[in-house]
């Protein structure tokens, strides 16, 4: 083993040299010579029927290389939805085309309906602001509630409703959940809403297109997790371009948070554009524009219901929910709030019974799609916001209540009610550990001191499951899926010995370039930092799938662990054959080849440069280089699991939530790197509290987006923060993935939200409010109102 | 951005000429105004900086008045009144963050009157006068609504003077997002009497709360405001808090302005 810089070495990230001297090279650094930029013209209207288009003006203007409208884009494909979900009744979901440029009709504030390309920025914004768009407004659809009730109001009028689909899971167990509630001694009902947020990564989005008139070539640079898919979708369903002729390439990325997942009209214009132009063609999103067109994430309505004994045995739940889907089916918005959520209903739970039924609905809101958690954000806020509700009306303490229906250690690999086979876990020794790394013990005297202070202290308490290394390609076929969700690594030794590494996930801000040189330096027994990691761009890389899900490490890290052990089989023959012994009798320990029982031995790096000067190689047993590729489809998901607790204090006077202290207890399986780890879950809590008490994407009646810059939507800031307690020690290794890892980008997320609002009703039940709930997020003035209702 | 002409006079009197001119606008730190022109919000054909007008930087104190030069950035309000009037240093010292308190300047602040800005609340209830290039105008008489004041638009704040009060406070209940004054009070107590200026509440702006003036002048003690809360009538509903809530916050934050005066 590597002596430091191995697996579970705490090495510091070596892509933080970079990026903190500005030295990192994101979309908008590069600029290849002739640049022309573009800009969009964009909907200020929710719902309106394009009359005309004149474009004549703008056309006319200084600089002014070419306008682009719907109508040139009309016969080119549409950008389509990744997973098909199908109705209860066994129909299909509506799946309206999502066009390049808007045709025909606009359908939420900041949908494009033209661009155009000039000189420079700003004779392309002053073009922009020459069209002369004649755009008939029309009445919006914008709450849930009111899009289903309506058949006259349509976002897509060609589908004649505003339902995309409405979802049963699991249908066959309906009526016996039904049928448990009805007969069950104590349900405890809930409604609730899980809020829309808007991503808002530090770098807005960015692509760049260019075209080689005399190779056919096109070359796409942007803002993506994943490049293949992107190049994918491009090719196969929009532009049409054959895939071995666009290369797709995300540098580095100030962050995605999902938003960066799905493939944006906007790439299919530059990229048209640059062809048509013969000239580089960029466009870099404003944040205005990143407020109305990245899709957005959560935005459910929903009611709970939980049935238990009297003695707080889980009897059955039940979720009715409406998701909204935005005016267009984003890539993966219609796998978030189904599989990514009905599935995991049934918590960390043994409840036998669990029935979810989800209404997807288009409004004229942006699109809404996967943010970092994903439907299981959405799925623990349910369950753990009824959860305590039912501990305070049957008396039983919310600890004691989960723990009586955890899954046991010896219960596993566990099959839930909502269908899925967990594979390890150990719930108790969370929530113990949690019960110390909180000091639960002298919670009473803290309260007593806040009191004291004039404020209400409460306690907040969660415990959560989700899935994630995402994911099985024969489960998500079955279920769906228009894609596999394997992963890939390609492990090129070179001659001198040092390795590069090609693989399909996508960094940016995950630690890759540490973490995955970990594992081969681990395996090899070489230094870390003669390791490097090439990632995301098509051209250089395996057909990966890139970079959601808290996918990475267990499933490219897993590609990666089996190409490498395809390389140390493959240096093993090489070995053998320079010891002029068998390969069984050679054993590889420490970096070394040695025949056992013996002082003979070669170096790995002696090895790597045989490979490539295979002057005395039997070629026919042997070919010569040390290269081996491994697309890893992992077995199952992985199951993270952590037990949270929050502590808040509540000011009576104005309603101001402060967190006091917030504790994540995780179980993340084994860990490559610690502080990576460690950071991931600080940032997941960071989102998560961000939603809890700050951040909401909200429209008005008529589809204006309120918050549609950071003066109104409210991120969180350091100082909303509380040091955070961080431990990932109780780990239950996964066991179908030859790392055990389990995944740890989104658990912060997940974990945090419920727990944050749990927090903050103990706290008003404590100081003898009768509040039951507050929806997200919990700001001073919704936690007055609920106190002075 | 559109284009725009930029000019740095350095005297008061070439900065008002160049005023007059067609479009033009005046830039003190830009904290409001740059934003705003990047997001083509605002199209100003010249922009007069008044960053290098001569005699327009400074803290001074004469007997018991605090003169301010109008280019006076927040950050050296904070340092430079501390000793002499820390209420309005702390009001300064809250503003934004580093970045805007050591850009944007008082002139600036009360030139654009946001209803939610903080130095507003601070000359109103101190009974400030407002000197410009022209006159000098009692801070009564000087804010007249939502980013509405006395000043022609040839007018240039070159300072504000503060009588120092014998006590005084500032309470912001800041806005989430922003952190701008969902709610700002702040209580001044003089020698003739006490004067409530409420930011951030207001579709008017800025106002005094006579209400609790009276109240205090009685009995300066958050007893003797205990029940009372700002009149809702007026006052502004938004995402962020109703009109009900934010009357709530103007009688709180009074209360513990009242308790924290020093």
């Amino acid at each position: 083993m590597a002596a430091d810089g191995g697996m579970g070495h705490a090495t510091k990230r070596r892509e933080d040299v970079r990026f903190l001297m500005g030295l990192g090279k994101y979309c908008d650094d590069h600029t290849p010579a002739k640049t022309s930029y573009c800009a969009f013209a964009r909907s200020n209207v929710a719902n309106g029927k394009i009359n005309s288009i004149d474009t004549v003006a703008a056309a006319g203007m200084p600089g002014v290389l070419a306008v682009f409208t719907g109508e040139d884009f009309a016969e080119v494909g549409g950008n389509p939805a990744g997973w098909l979900i199908n109705s209860r009744d066994g129909e299909p979901m509506k799946e309206p085309k999502r066009p390049v440029l808007a045709y025909g009709k606009v359908r939420h504030v900041g949908d494009a309906y033209a661009a155009v390309i000039a000189e420079t920025l700003e004779q392309a914004m002053d073009a922009v602001e020459a069209i002369e768009a004649d755009i008939d407004e029309l009445d919006a659809v914008v709450k849930m509630a009111d899009a289903l009730a309506n058949d006259k109001t349509l976002v897509h009028d060609e589908i004649g409703t505003n339902q995309c689909f409405d979802w049963g899971w699991i249908e066959d167990n309906r009526a016996a959940t039904d049928a448990a509630i009805k007969a069950a001694p104590h349900v405890t009902t809930l409604e609730l809403v899980n809020n829309r947020l808007v991503p808002n990564a530090m770098e807005p989005r960015c692509s760049i297109g260019e075209y080689e008139p005399g190779t056919g070539d096109y070359k796409l640079t942007t803002t993506s997790q994943n490049p293949h898919l992107t190049r994918l979708l491009i090719s196969a369903f929009v532009l049409g371009i054959p895939e071995n002729k666009l290369t797709v390439h995300s540098p580095d990325v100030g962050g995605g948070f999902g938003s960066k997942i799905y493939h944006y009209g906007e790439e299919a214009l530059v990229l048209a554009a640059a062809k048509k132009l013969n000239r580089p063609v960029k466009w870099t999103s404003t944040r205005t524009e990143a407020f109305l067109s990245d899709a957005h994430g959560r935005d459910h309505v929903t009611k709970i219901e939980l049935a238990c004994e009297k003695d707080g045995t889980f009897i059955a739940f039940r979720t009715e929910t409406m998701a909204n889907v935005g005016a267009y089916l984003s890539n993966f918005s219609t796998v978030t709030p189904t599989f990514l959520h009905g599935t995991l209903m049934a918590g960390n739970y043994t409840v036998p019974n669990v029935y979810v039924n989800v209404k997807a609905v288009f409004t004229n809101t942006a699109p809404v799609d996967a943010y970092r958690g994903a439907g299981r954000p959405e799925a623990s806020f349910s369950l753990e916001r009824v959860i305590d509700k039912a501990a305070r009306e049957l008396g039983i303490n919310p600890i004691e209540l989960r723990r009586k229906n955890f899954i046991k250690p010896d219960q596993y690999p566990f099959a839930s009610a909502a269908g899925l086979e967990y594979d390890s876990g150990n719930y108790d020794a969370l929530m113990d550990a949690l019960e110390k790394r909180a000091n639960l013990d002298g919670f009473e005297a803290r309260c007593a001191e806040s009191k004291k202070n004039g404020k209400l202290r409460g306690l907040g308490i969660n415990s959560y499951v989700e899935a994630c290394g995402i994911a099985p390609s024969n489960l998500v076929g079955i279920l769906g899926a228009r894609v596999g969700l394997y992963d890939a690594a390609t492990v090129r030794v070179n001659a001198t010995g040092n390795i590069s590494v090609m693989v399909g996930a996508h960094s940016h801000g995950q630690g890759h370039e540490t973490a995955f040189p970990q594992i081969v330096a681990d395996m090899l027994g070489i230094d870390p930092l003669s390791i490097d990691i090439v990632h995301g761009d098509t051209s250089k890389i395996p057909f990966g799938m890139g970079t959601y899900g808290s996918r990475s490490l267990a499933v490219c890290g897993s590609a990666v662990f089996r190409a490498t052990e395809k390389i140390i089989k493959k240096a093993t023959l090489i070995a053998a054959h320079m010891l002029e012994d068998e390969p069984e009798n050679v054993d590889f320990t420490d970096g070394d080849f040695a025949v056992k029982g013996t002082n003979k031995k070669v170096s790995f790096g002696e090895v790597a440069l045989k490979a490539y000067i295979p002057h005395d190689f039997p070629i026919e047993f042997i070919e010569p280089g040390l290269e081996e590729t491994a697309f890893y489809d992992p077995a199952n998901f992985t199951y993270p699991s952590g037990a949270y607790g929050c502590e808040v204090e509540v000011d009576p006077e104005t309603g101001k939530v402060d967190i006091c202290a917030m504790v994540a207890i995780d179980d993340f399986g084994n860990v490559v790197n610690p502080m990576i780890v460690t950071g991931q879950v600080q940032g997941g809590l960071a989102q998560g509290i961000g939603q809890a008490l700050l951040e909401h994407g909200i429209y008005d009646e008529n589809g204006q987006l309120l918050s549609g810059s950071f003066m109104d939507y409210a991120m969180p800031r350091a100082d909303d923060l509380p040091n955070f307690v961080v431990d990932h020690s109780n780990a239950t290794p996964c066991t179908h993935n030859p790392i055990g890892a389990k995944g740890c980008g989104e658990a912060g997320a997940i974990g945090s939200p419920p727990t944050v609002v749990n927090a903050v009703i103990d706290a008003l039940q404590r100081g003898g409010y009768d509040v039951e709930h507050i929806d997200m997020p919990v700001s001073p003035a919704r936690v007055w109102a609920a106190m002075n209702a | 951005m559109y284009n725009f002409e930029f000019t740095k006079p350095t005297t008061v009197e070439d900065a008002a000429k160049a005023m007059s001119a067609e479009g033009a606008q005046a830039l003190g730190g830009g904290q409001t105004l740059l934003p705003t022109m990047k997001q083509r919000l605002a199209m100003p054909e010249i922009l007069v900086s008044l960053t290098d007008v001569e005699g327009m930087v400074g803290v001074s104190k004469a007997g018991t008045t605090l003169t301010i030069g109008g280019g006076t950035t927040h950050a050296q309000v904070a340092t430079d009144a501390a000793a002499s009037y820390p209420g309005l240093s702390a009001l300064a010292d809250g503003i934004g963050d580093p970045a805007v308190r050591n850009r944007g300047t008082i002139g600036g602040s009360l030139a654009n009157n946001d209803p939610a800005a903080c130095y507003p609340a601070a000359a109103l209830a101190s009974g400030a006068t407002i000197t410009t290039n022209k006159r000098d105008i009692l801070a009564d008489n000087y804010f007249q609504g939502m980013f509405e004041t006395a000043l022609d638009e040839t007018e240039i704040v070159t300072a504000v003077s503060f009588p120092i009060p014998e006590k005084s406070n500032y309470q912001k209940f800041v806005q989430p997002a922003s952190r701008f004054a969902l709610v700002g009070v702040f209580v001044a107590k003089t020698a003739d009497g006490v004067r409530v200026a409420v930011t951030g509440a207001s579709n008017g702006g800025v106002y005094r709360w006579t209400e609790a003036e009276t109240a205090l002048n009685g009995d300066f003690s958050a007893r003797a405001i205990e029940d009372m809360s700002g009149d809702a009538t007026d006052m502004i509903t938004d995402l962020h808090g109703s009109a009900e809530y934010r009357a709530h916050l103007v009688g709180v934050l009074t209360r513990r302005a009242v308790v924290a005066s020093s």
